[in-house]
């Protein structure tokens, strides 16, 4: 079997293990999943730009958030239904990745994340300072007529936790789908080539600002389909989720999952929420003990989980 | 144990009933009479309480209090007796004062720990990201929040706000003494954020509509860590300078209105929500001395304290400074953590009008809730008494206006609960349960 049919076996063995697991999850995990499979669908968009292109932002709560607010603004302010506000919100976070990439890709390396950490400031502020329509801090719930739409000539109602569910592993096999065809093909080999050396690339005639512009983009549509879906589904947007936390913690997602592979920011996510979730529980300190196994992780696994697995036994994993 | 369907369709005449059993469960729950229940109840299943606190977060030192104090009232309630025979349990989960992470918590009230009802929350943002969860899993939502946003009919019937007044209601009953006593040309100075344009527009209308004057509306926007250049927009004739300013900042603030002032000030009045959990000796904050502040409860125990505070005082462990009585350096979220306290008495009183029995009774446990109109001043409401308008699912009472003398607060002025009604603008008693 082909490297190429492994990855696809694999792939969508991993899809197929998670349609199969909300008819055994207990009612609490199949919320908390739906929940996981969007923030990893942030996480995979993230991973595009930062594992397989090598530029690491500091400021993509700023891509979650243009989605968050152009789908969730639309639906609360113009009534707009849940299927155009989605497209809109994408279509926001990928017109913000475009603008925000013919400023900061001019930078690369520390220069890089700082300029992206402060443009992401400046929306966050920007949610606060237009609290007029945004509720600043305090955010909007979203409208009874946003809660369900009409498609295909049927009724989704957003508040069905197994249609949420759904939809949301609906939105995830479309990021894994994306990031695969990314990965296997030829853009997927210009982006490593500009990670591993972009002068290199460049000497060799590829026009390395259009494949980083051409990264973000996407890497930004992706980030804000999360941040979309998230407000749409759970029925709330504020300005926390633009706040920095929001852009650390997809690069914490990847690095633990493992950056420059698809699925590792799937299972970084999982791992983080659980972690999260049941430490919790245990102490009042469980950033404490998220930030100690990450210190671990890192020491043992720098390139996080999948990224070892890859090195010692899977070297067509992509 | 039996339990019954709610989804049954209700009649006026069940919602009369539940309105007197209502009543009559508030003439018990507010006497100091003997328990109505038996002490002994070690076969019942207790009733679970999910408490969503902020043990983390921009809300910790809020949080710390409010479980203090929400578990000290459960021991109170079990000791004489729990609810109809079963006892109390708070399970408590931390939200990091993150609306994220509140919804998550909500979701893990309903479908894990399977509680009957959650509580406690604080923090708008995490009360509003939430709520939506909460009324989507039909989980009353029961919080301490003081923010307008339940009243203001943007979330939904299963969230209730009876243990304290919100914020409009606080800002609208100031403005009559204000202005009679303390001038009636105001400037305002607010964090530029929801929270503070509350303040800036239902105080501002309050003061107009008693013909008074808003000289300035001073913005501080809330990354700001320096005041220095929006004081000068001080007008020269404030009479009185209002400040609502919330988070580390307001040390800062405070000193920085004192190097600007100097000894030539106008009245000041703010809002104690700034320096909760802070002690007024500390060194910063002497320029306070003389200015007044709003408090939802007297932080000092004052001359003419009631038994009632005393009791909750001593329960909760707070001495007469408003400092934990383990460490007098640990002070209390005085003026607001009453509303933990009252409010699990006021579940109390629901659950017991509708003899609540289970999570199938949540429906009942809702218009139980919503036949509820009033609390009397007792050692279960010992902040004072409160109307509650369930149309809207807020309480509104008392408000206490005190002066800083020798780094204390002294009420000076408690206002009528008259003072901050409004009038409803949203109907939830008409939502589907």
């Amino acid at each position: 079997m082909g490297d190429g049919a492994k990855s696809l076996l694999l792939h969508g063995a991993i899809l197929l293990s998670l349609f199969g697991l909300q008819f055994v999850l207990p009612e609490y995990h199949q919320l908390a999943v739906t929940r996981i499979l969007l923030l990893a669908v942030f996480a995979m968009g993230y991973n595009l730009l930062f594992g397989y292109t090598g530029l690491l932002s500091l400021g993509h709560a700023m891509f979650f958030g243009a989605g968050m607010y152009g789908a969730g603004l639309s639906a609360y302010h113009l009534g707009w239904a849940v299927p155009s506000a989605m497209l809109l919100g994408v279509a926001c976070g990928a017109l913000l990745a475009l603008l925000v990439g013919l400023v900061a890709l001019r930078t690369t390396g520390v220069a890089f994340m700082i300029v992206t950490l402060m443009i992401s400031q400046v929306g966050y502020l920007a949610t606060v300072y237009f609290t007029t329509w945004t509720r600043g801090d305090e955010g909007l719930v979203m409208p009874e007529a946003a809660r369900s739409f009409t498609l295909f000539g049927h009724t989704w109602l957003l508040t069905d936790p197994v249609t949420r569910y759904n939809l949301a592993l609906i939105l995830l096999a479309i990021a894994m789908a994306v990031l695969l065809w990314v990965a296997r093909g030829r853009f997927g080999r210009a982006l490593v080539a500009v990670r591993e050396n972009e002068d290199r690339t460049r000497m060799l005639g590829y026009h390395t600002f259009v494949i980083k512009l051409k990264a973000l983009l996407l890497s930004g549509a992706v980030s804000a389909a999360a941040g979309a879906a998230y407000a749409l589904m759970f029925a709330y947007i504020g300005s926390s989720f633009t706040t920095i936390q929001y852009s650390i913690d997809p690069l914490l997602y990847t690095l633990l999952g493992g950056a420059g592979t698809v699925a590792g920011p799937v299972l970084g996510t999982f791992l983080m929420f659980y972690l999260v979730d049941y430490a919790s529980e245990l102490t009042n300190a469980y950033l404490l003990v998220t930030g100690i196994v990450l210190v671990v992780l890192v020491l043992f696994f720098p390139r996080g989980i999948l990224g070892a697995i890859r090195e010692r036994w899977l070297r067509w994993l992509p | 144990m039996s339990r019954r369907p709610v989804n049954a369709p209700q009649s006026p005449a069940r919602r009369r009933t539940l309105k007197t059993l209502g009543i009559a469960g508030g003439a018990a729950a507010t006497g100091l009479a003997p328990t109505l229940f038996p002490r002994a109840y070690a076969q019942s299943e207790p009733i679970r309480i999910g408490a969503q606190f902020h043990r983390t977060g921009i809300g910790a030192s809020y949080g710390r209090w409010y479980e203090r104090t929400a578990t000290a009232a459960v021991k109170l309630i079990n000791d004489e007796g729990g609810i109809n025979g079963r006892p109390l349990e708070l399970v408590v989960e931390d939200d990091g004062t993150d609306p994220k992470r509140g919804a998550e918590v909500v979701e893990k009230f309903a479908t894990q720990h399977k509680v009957d009802v959650a509580y406690g929350t604080l923090f708008s943002h995490v009360v509003i990201g939430s709520s939506p969860r909460a009324g989507e899993l039909k989980l009353p939502y029961v919080v301490v929040s003081e923010g307008y946003h339940v009243a203001s009919g943007a979330l939904n019937r299963y969230v209730f706000q009876p243990g304290i007044t919100d914020v409009r209601s606080q800002v609208i009953s100031m403005a009559p003494w204000v202005t009679a006593n303390l001038g009636k040309k105001v400037t305002m100075i607010f964090p530029d954020y929801a929270f503070g344009h509350d303040h800036r527009d239902y105080f501002s209308q309050a003061v107009i509509a008693l013909g008074g004057e808003m000289l300035e509306l001073i913005a501080i926007p809330p990354t700001e860590s320096s005041f220095t250049r929006y004081l000068p927009r001080i007008p020269s004739d404030t009479e009185v300078l209002y400040h609502v300013m919330v988070g580390p900042g307001v040390l800062t603030f405070v000193k920085e209105l004192g190097e600007h002032f100097g000894s030539n000030r106008p009245e000041i009045f703010g809002f104690i929500d700034s320096l909760e959990a802070v002690d007024l000796a500390t060194p910063q904050l002497e320029f306070l001395e003389g200015t007044y502040f709003w408090e939802g409860n007297p932080r000092y125990a004052q001359p003419d304290q009631t038994e009632h505070d005393k009791f909750y005082r001593a329960a909760v462990g707070v001495d007469d400074n408003g400092a934990s009585v383990n460490d007098p350096k640990d002070v209390s979220t005085y003026a607001h953590m009453f509303g933990c306290w009252e409010t699990l008495f006021i579940i109390k009183q629901a659950m017991e009008a509708c003899n609540y029995s289970g999570p199938a009774d949540r429906g009942a446990f809702v218009e139980a809730m919503e036949a509820l109109e009033r609390f009397e001043e007792g050692r279960e409401h010992p902040q004072g008494e409160k109307v509650f308008d369930a149309r809207i699912h807020q309480s509104f009472g008392h408000q206490f206006i005190s002066r800083v003398k020798d780094s204390r607060l002294e009420v000076v002025h408690r206002t009528a609960i008259e003072d901050g009604l409004y009038e409803a603008e949203a109907d939830y008693t008409t939502m589907a349960l």
